[in-house]
């Protein structure tokens, strides 16, 4: 799950991450307040929306005084932001986040992540902040310090020093570093993140040290332990159809394509993807409606997948192994039915019974079109689109 | 011959009373795996479908009934525990089945496997069929088949649909190993590769991969530095938008890393067979096999 950085900033302070003095604004007016709360001088205002590159789309900007931030929270409520991460049509801005203005002496990085292929969490800092990690990852990568470390002890003081002294810190900025770095690993466990990346990170001229911006995702699966962290998903940052299937507990991914897809089973649902595009069509989605594929599900399914307008074609590809291919498309026929179904539907089961089931979905006086074969289904939906 | 599990599995099911845990169970039974105890904590004393003992602990599992191998049905929030309590009782190989486990429960689980015997096998994967020997696991049976394929998966029913192609064009299978979709699992495809490449019967691997993660290009390497035996593999999420989890937590292309681009131009370079399109997997491993 992704959260908004005022609400990053919110649990890490929680956490004693330092962060700049700031607040979230709804409205100019409270902007306003906000600058003026802040001491009357120079603020900052930010685009809150859930993709990076705000700056360089101008959802990053300097106001002197609480006037000036009124005029630019007003101008940048209400704008559609577009940046390299929020494709061409951009995100609409309805909150803005109101922060202290610092004197920043440098900008450095600190991230967590999973390392996958050690299965440990990885902390990495590195002194080329406010660029893309992977950027310098790429292009310089002895830039970039990494301390692996142990879940049993947890990520030890040694290696807050290192990563801090490997930054050319000292002094009072090195050890507000160390503190820095130390918090930020006890926040990243106590959430349940699953990133957590303060780009940049900077020190300030009287040796402080604070997160100038933070992107902190957490880990889906553990949510249910995190009913506070639940409470701050923004609906308004994603797609409609995808909010709708997560109420249905389907997992639905909307997509560029015209060829609607439902499928049983994550690594097939891509499979099936895959297999439209080498047929020479688009798929309009990914949905996985689980391994069962029930009657409901199907029926939910259809809701989601013909909200989407660009939808020409239904490509359903359901391997029947526990579950009987026949009771599928009993659910199937039933679901298409109450629906009123009027594209055309291309069904491929396979597994137990996948004979018993092509006859009940060919006497059921709907518009199937049964395809004898994985490849076959591909094939036809790509003929269906082009009659 | 096959691998990790045969006639010897001797298996315990945690959470045997719940839902899926009894259906599994039963269908595990039917296609002739040896269930020997099931443990549901609480329920120590009464028995499952009147033959099988339930027991409070996997401990007492291993010394009343001598099981050898486990499988965990119970919910994703008591997954971790019971993993480690099977692990920690003598269990030889665990398989996880449940989805949905915290990452960071699962960093914790990985290591305290580490320094251990017991094999962990999921979580959030289908299990571990070795054709006509035994099932530890919630694939379909009838798909499968002996014979000389191993197989070896990140997913579920892109699994059966490959293992159903190879059926059909006559290709049985030594062992069929779904490892999981999740970010941290227990056994990868180098720990399954080697295992394969040890066993006499088998001929070919068919190795399914998906975006996310770097394990296909470790294995790739592998192959190329240690597989006698042809390795055939197809790669899911060819059209997979970046930084979305496509269903598996693992699944996912983040920081314009883990594409399948990425993974089948390492596979090829490394001799692996690849199947551009999943309806051909089975007749890939046909032609390498001729």
């Amino acid at each position: 799950m992704k959260i908004h950085e005022y609400q990053a900033k919110d649990i890490l302070r929680k956490f004693k991450v330092p962060v700049p003095d700031g607040q979230v604004a709804f409205t100019a007016q409270e902007a306003r307040k906000i600058a003026e709360q802040l001491g009357g001088s120079t603020v900052v205002v930010k685009a809150q929306i859930h993709a990076g590159g705000r700056g360089k789309g101008g959802g990053v900007k300097i106001a002197k005084n609480p006037a000036e931030a009124e005029k630019l929270a007003d101008q940048m409520l209400g704008m559609t932001l577009i940046t390299h991460q929020t494709g061409p049509e951009g995100k609409p801005v309805r909150r803005v986040l109101i922060e202290q203005g610092l004197n920043i002496e440098r900008e450095l990085y600190a991230g967590i992540v999973l390392d996958r292929a050690k299965s440990q969490l990885a902390f990495m800092v590195s002194t080329e902040g406010g660029v893309e990690i992977e950027k310098v990852a790429a292009e310089t990568p002895e830039k970039i310090l990494k301390e692996w470390i142990d879940p049993a002890v947890g990520f030890q003081a040694f290696q807050a020093r290192k990563l801090a002294f490997g930054l050319g810190l000292n002094g009072d900025q090195f050890k507000n570093a160390v503190k820095f770095l130390t918090a930020l690993y006890n926040a990243y466990v106590a959430i349940d993140a699953s990133l957590a990346e303060i780009n940049p990170l900077v020190v300030t001229k009287q040796g402080q040290v604070l997160a100038l911006d933070a992107k902190i995702n957490i880990d889906d699966n553990a949510l249910y332990r995190h009913k506070d962290i639940v409470e701050l998903r923004d609906l308004d940052e994603e797609e409609p159809l995808e909010v709708e299937a997560s109420k249905y507990d389907l997992n639905y991914i909307k997509l560029d394509g015209d060829v609607g897809c439902m499928v049983n089973g994550a690594g097939l649902a891509m499979a099936t993807m895959d297999l439209i595009k080498l047929a020479g069509g688009e798929p309009a989605n990914f949905l996985d409606v689980g391994g069962g594929a029930s009657a409901e599900t199907v029926e939910n399914g259809f809701k989601i997948i013909l909200g989407d307008s660009n939808v020409k074609a239904v490509l359903i590809n359901i391997f029947g192994g526990i579950v009987r291919c026949d009771r599928v498309a009993t659910g199937v026929v039933a679901a298409a039915k109450n629906i009123g179904v009027k594209l055309p539907m291309i069904v491929r089961l396979a597994g137990t019974n996948a004979e018993q089931a092509a006859k009940i979905l060919s006497g059921s006086g709907l518009k199937f079109l049964v395809a004898k074969s994985f490849e076959d289904a591909a094939k036809r939906v790509v003929e269906a689109l082009a009659s | 011959m096959s691998i990790l599990v045969d006639k010897n599995t001797r298996l315990v099911v945690q959470g045997i009373t719940g839902g899926e845990g009894s259906f599994h169970s039963r269908q595990m039974i039917e296609y002739g795996t040896s269930v020997v105890a099931g443990v549901t904590p609480g329920k120590g004393g009464q028995t499952f479908d009147e033959k099988i003992p339930v027991f409070n602990t996997v401990e007492e599992a291993v010394k009343k009934q001598g099981a050898n191998t486990a499988i965990v049905f119970v919910p994703p929030a008591f997954a971790a525990d019971a993993v480690i309590e099977a692990a920690a009782s003598g269990i030889k190989l665990v398989v996880c089945i449940a989805e949905g486990i915290p990452t960071l429960d699962m960093v914790k689980v990985f290591h305290f496997f580490k320094n251990r015997p017991t094999r962990l096998i999921g979580p959030n994967c289908p299990g571990i069929i070795s054709p006509g020997k035994a099932k530890v696991g919630i694939m379909p049976g009838f798909i499968h088949q002996p014979g000389s394929v191993g197989v070896v998966s990140r997913s579920g029913t892109l699994t059966y649909e490959a293992v159903h192609q190879l059926t059909e064009l006559g290709l049985g299978q030594t062992t069929c190993i779904g490892i999981g979709g999740d970010p941290v699992i227990g056994t990868n495809f180098v720990d399954a590769l080697v295992l394969f490449e040890q066993d006499p019967d088998t001929k070919a691997v068919v190795m399914i991969g998906e975006i996310g993660g770097s394990a296909e290009e470790e294995a790739a390497q592998f192959v190329k530095e240690n597989m006698s035996k042809p390795v055939i593999s197809f790669i899911a999420g060819q059209t997979a938008p970046p930084g979305r989890r496509m269903g598996h937590a693992g699944a996912i292309i983040a920081g314009g890393k883990g594409t399948a681009a990425e993974k089948i131009a390492a596979l090829k370079q490394c001799g692996v067979h690849i199947s551009e399109s999943p309806a051909e997997i089975g007749a890939t491993v046909a032609k390498v096999l001729k």
